[in-house]
């Protein structure tokens, strides 16, 4: 059962590991905010997955706060990126459908 | 026997989730332009989660640790596919070119 659970987090951490070098590489800033978007879901999964095998279960609200977190962090990100500002609307804005 | 049956199935869940999270990530190394990776990323994505969320669940039994591991599932499948999307379409408005097969339109210049 732990050789499982610990087989897939070490896999996990080598997707992690991949998507860190495309953070790191990435030609675009896109291919940057892609990068983090898929390690921020990873870490998501290891720590649900930590916390089944260390059998804190209150690890679990951790991973449950990160998945939101990291939702609304990629968004802002992207319209920072993308306008230059937080606050205002305009022409192309990722938010106006 | 039925234990063993369940505990079979959540190892397949996790290790199928744990390859395909990365068969995603070599996706995310070797495709050659934005949208090909945003596909590979974004596709695996929801699936890795999928599959080690389910093999987790039926590990943890039936307590409290399983709705919040549901609402895990529940959140990651609504806010991948939105960013994934947020993420196209920022970076096609902000000019970002599609790689495209043109080489039929590269011969004749090639030649002249």
């Amino acid at each position: 059962m732990e050789t499982v659970l610990v087989l897939t987090t070490l896999l996990v951490f080598v997707t992690m590991m991949l998507a860190l070098i495309r953070a790191l590489r990435g030609p675009t800033i896109y291919d940057r905010i892609l990068a983090v978007n898929v390690f921020g879901t990873k870490t998501v999964l290891v720590v649900a997955l930590i916390s089944l095998l260390k059998g804190h279960s209150d690890l679990v609200d951790v991973a449950l706060v990160y998945a939101l977190i990291n939702f609304i962090a990629i968004v802002a990100v992207l319209k920072l990126v993308k306008m230059g500002d937080l606050g205002q609307a305009g022409e192309g804005d990722i938010t106006d459908g | 026997m039925a234990d063993t049956a369940l505990d079979i199935l959540s190892w397949i869940l996790l290790i199928s989730g744990g390859v395909f999270g990365v068969m995603g990530g070599i996706g995310l190394i070797r495709f050659p332009d934005f949208y090909t990776r945003l596909h590979a990323a974004g596709v695996t994505d929801t699936l890795c989660a999928l599959m080690i969320i389910l093999g987790l669940i039926i590990q943890a039994g039936l307590s409290i640790l399983t709705v919040k591991l549901a609402l895990i599932l529940l959140f990651l499948m609504f806010t991948a596919p939105t960013a994934s999307h947020a993420l196209a379409r920022s970076a096609l408005v902000d000019g970002v070119e599609p790689q495209v097969d043109d080489c039929e339109k590269e011969k004749p210049s090639s030649n002249s």
